[in-house]
């Protein structure tokens, strides 16, 4: 018991300040509801997949600039394929578009290990490079999108034998992003090569030394973030319909949240639960500092003072621990 | 009955550009047979031991395995073809849990559980994380990890240094039995002691060839030392020491180090620095001097002991604590201490500038001249001064040194300062440490070149294992004597002492 609180002390931390955010949240506007809270899941549910995508790099010791072009492209890729075609073909698209993420991380992967060019510099050339294909294939917001993917995220579903009231608490957007992620994750963390991931980014040449392939372990990270970083955009189009061609803010925010979800920048620490709670907090932090009618700019301080501040208590808080 | 032997190296080399780091190695290890790889520091052997265990692949050369030919190229490729390695430093990855570093690895569970128990580790916790666990504890779960999947070869490479005793004690015994069972293992040590005890054969390396193979008995350990240094040892006994380093009077007390202690290889240091001396220090790797020189210089804090400068007890807490006190560092890898990009002045300029309350201004006539004269004074060669990464390694290290004359630090810690400079340069920086002694500096100088204490030192202090196992007065110390001594063997051993014949030594030089 001690050790499972020791080893996931950081998430029950991070639960704990999501749940008194909502409670502030309950204080500030006494009518949240279901509704409001259904499309604060909606609005999340890129940030989460960015945050996932840069997750897995993180933990193999990487970054990924590239993920919120990454997501940019194949949105509007999505979107352009899908304007006018029939709600069938949404069956063929969706894969493909998948596929085309895993790809483009795997190329991101190939690129960092063979030419030995920093992670940083690498993903920071196919962030321009995304970017630019993304503006060849729709130069401005549009395309569509299948009826039924739309309706996907929207609404909640009646589970039976919950009632109505708790039901209406969890939307569909939640259920699709808890779904996915665990398809992705669970069999990750169980196999050799989510031990892999850890190993290489807790240390490459001790990695190496147990007989790690870190050249392939490492294309597959980069590889996983790109079918993440698919979803984000797939999950972009849905929630707005058509496809846009210019990055969302989703870069800085996914590493952001990595950082305070306690996944450790220099790789090897950390698990998938605490980014993705992390950017409910900071998804939910901005809700209230709206509907306190702060300026958006003293927004944008009060978040990046709270980032620091959790960081360096969480780090306290360790070295406290481990010192005792 | 006709041995095949089970591993099989010959003719291996290995090219890093220009330099050859193993020209013509070879090994044959026999089936059931505990085998000691020897050299000196840079003779090749940890290059050897990672072409066996495909950690880097070999320019030429042949691996037989069981008589056939087998291509390791990867650490996972030599794990698979039964070569399993403990190295020096612990390879558990410190992030996962020690069952996450078994399922990594492939290693069953329960024989790892019962190596670690025989190893001595009754009461171990699968779910710790590796990096809570205790460093000698770690070697033994590497030693336990590497014993459960039944390696044919075990290649352990400097296991014993970080363990207590009674944990060396039981891996030895662990090590010993092993063998019983047909299985081989390769044995890296500096400790002649464990070799004797535990090796039935050594091979010895120098500068990247094999230059001997030799059954262990009683004396051979000299035999050892003659091939380790080759035709060396004739060469520097004909050779002349230098003229009348007792003549002069000796200086001041400068720095004394009292049972200095510093992390867990250095245990128990003492000496004395004077004024106008250099005092070489000799230690084969990783026996602390590292440790030594970074607490002399501020860049770790002693865990006990005393450091007095000057009759002053001291706690340097950074390295600008040092240098106030007129001691400065200079590292042998110049990379550490030089801003490459800068050009020679502007580094040369660097610790007169750097301190906080010389922050204002420069005073730029008052730095060219004390530049300008710390540049005649080396011959630094000067034409490509505008980036110090033009310059060769030896005009680097120039610079290095030449930064603390003009900065007027009294002492000089040296980290074997000429490593991979040339002849030339090197006769320089003798004759440069020289005459810095001789202006009443005080020099500490560590070297891994052994032929540079006779021609620099006043005095040679041996370091082995952490402690101060002996101080050689510069007439006797050459090459012989001082690995002889870095080795830990006693000073006047001849061939009919038995290698055994260490303990006493080590008793002899702890007491006073």
């Amino acid at each position: 018991m001690t050790r499972l609180l020791r080893n996931n002390g950081w998430v029950v931390g991070l639960s704990i300040l999501l749940v008194v955010l909502f409670v502030a949240t309950r204080i500030i506007q006494p009518q949240y509801g279901a509704g409001d809270f259904g499309s604060l899941v909606r609005a999340v549910l890129p940030y989460a997949f960015a945050v996932a995508a840069q997750t897995v790099v993180v933990i193999a010791g990487g970054i990924d600039l590239s993920v919120a072009a990454m997501m940019a492209l194949t949105s509007v890729t999505a979107a352009s394929m899908m304007a006018g075609a029939s709600e069938e073909y949404a069956l063929f698209v969706v894969p493909f578009v998948l596929a085309m993420g895993f790809t483009l991380g795997a190329v991101n992967g190939l690129l960092i290990v063979v030419t030995r060019v920093p992670d940083i510099v690498v993903t920071l050339a196919t962030l321009f490079i995304l970017q630019g294909a993304a503006l060849l294939v729709l130069d401005a917001p549009g395309g569509g999108i299948a009826e039924w993917l739309k309706n996907l995220i929207v609404g909640t579903v009646p589970i039976s034998g919950i009632p109505d009231t708790i039901d209406a608490w969890i939307p569909k957007a939640l259920l699709l992003l808890g779904v996915l992620l665990c398809i992705v994750w669970i069999p990750l963390r169980r196999s050799r090569l989510g031990l892999s991931i850890y190993a290489i980014g807790s240390n490459q040449l001790a990695a190496f030394r147990s007989g790690v392939p870190v050249a392939r372990t490492k294309i597959m990270a980069y590889a996983i973030a790109g079918l993440f970083a698919a979803m984000g955009g797939i999950s972009l189009t849905m929630s707005t319909g058509i496809g846009a061609p210019i990055p969302g803010p989703y870069l800085l925010a996914s590493v952001a949240a990595v950082v305070l979800g306690g996944v450790a920048l220099g790789g090897g620490k950390g698990g998938l639960l605490g980014p993705i709670i992390a950017v409910f907090v900071l998804r939910l932090l901005r809700t209230d500092l709206t509907l306190l009618a702060i300026d958006p700019n003293v927004t944008a301080i009060v978040e990046g003072t709270i980032m620091v501040v959790v960081v360096m208590f969480g780090a306290f808080i360790t070295m406290r621990s481990r010192s005792s | 009955m006709t041995k095949q032997p089970l591993l099989d190296a010959t003719g291996v080399a290995k090219r890093y550009g220009a330099v050859a780091a193993l020209k013509n190695a070879s090994l044959s290890l026999l089936p059931g047979e505990v085998h000691a790889l020897m050299g000196a520091n840079g003779a090749g052997k940890s290059t050897l031991v990672k072409i066996l265990t495909g950690a880097i692949s070999a320019n030429s050369g042949r691996i037989l395995l069981r008589g056939e030919e087998r291509d390791i190229r990867s650490p996972a490729n030599a794990r698979r073809a039964g070569l399993v390695p403990v190295y020096q430093e612990p390879s558990l990855i410190p992030d996962l849990d020690i069952l996450s570093n078994l399922r990594l690895t492939r290693t069953p569970v329960e024989p790892f559980r019962e190596w670690v128990r025989e190893l001595g580790v009754p009461d171990l916790d699968l779910r710790e994380t590796a990096r809570d666990v205790p460093l000698a504890i770690q070697r033994v779960l590497d030693l336990a990890r590497a014993l459960a999947v039944e390696p044919d070869v075990l290649l352990l490479d400097e296991m014993t240094a970080a363990l207590p005793a009674n944990l060396a004690e039981r891996v030895l015994d662990v090590v010993r039995r092993q063998s019983k069972t047909g299985r081989s293992v390769i044995f890296i040590s500096h400790r002649f002691v464990e070799i004797a005890a535990l090796c039935d054969r050594a091979t010895v390396l120098r500068d990247g060839e094999t230059v001997g193979v030799v059954d262990i008995a009683p004396g051979v350990e000299e035999r050892i030392v003659e091939l380790m240094l080759g035709a060396k040892v004739d060469k520097r006994r004909a050779a002349q020491t230098r003229s009348g380093p007792e003549a002069r009077p000796e200086g001041r007390t400068r720095i004394a180090v009292r049972s200095l202690r510093v992390g867990a290889k250095l245990h128990d240091v003492s000496f004395d620095l004077r004024d106008g001396e250099v005092a070489g220090v000799v230690a084969l790797e990783g026996q602390g001097q590292d440790e030594l020189f970074a607490a002399l210089a501020g860049s770790i804090k002693p865990d006990g002991g005393i450091i007095e400068v000057d009759g002053q007890a001291v706690r340097f807490t950074h390295p600008a604590d040092a240098i106030e006190a007129g001691i400065a560092y200079v590292p042998g890898d110049r990379t550490e201490a030089l801003a490459m990009q800068q050009s020679v002045r502007e580094n040369i300029a660097l610790p007169f500038s750097a301190v906080f309350r010389n922050w204002g201004p420069i005073n730029r006539r008052r730095e060219d001249a004390a530049v300008q004269s710390a540049i005649e004074r080396l011959q630094i060669d000067t034409r490509a001064q505008r980036e110090v990464q033009r310059l060769s390694g030896g005009n680097q290290q120039k610079v290095t040194i030449a930064r603390w004359i003009a900065a007027d630090a009294r002492t000089l810690l040296c980290f074997d300062p000429t490593r991979g400079i040339d002849v030339g340069t090197k006769q320089e920086i003798y004759k440069l440490l020289r005459q810095l002694a001789d202006q009443g500096k005080s020099i500490l100088f560590y070297t891994s070149e052994l032929e540079e204490i006779q021609l620099v030192c006043d005095r040679a202090i041996v370091i082995f294992g952490g402690r101060v196992v002996d101080v050689l007065p510069v007439g006797i110390a050459d090459e012989a004597a001082l690995t002889r001594a870095a080795y830990g063997l006693p000073r006047d051993a001849s061939a009919d002492v038995g290698i055994l014949a260490h303990h006493a030594a080590s008793d002899r030089a702890v007491t006073p």
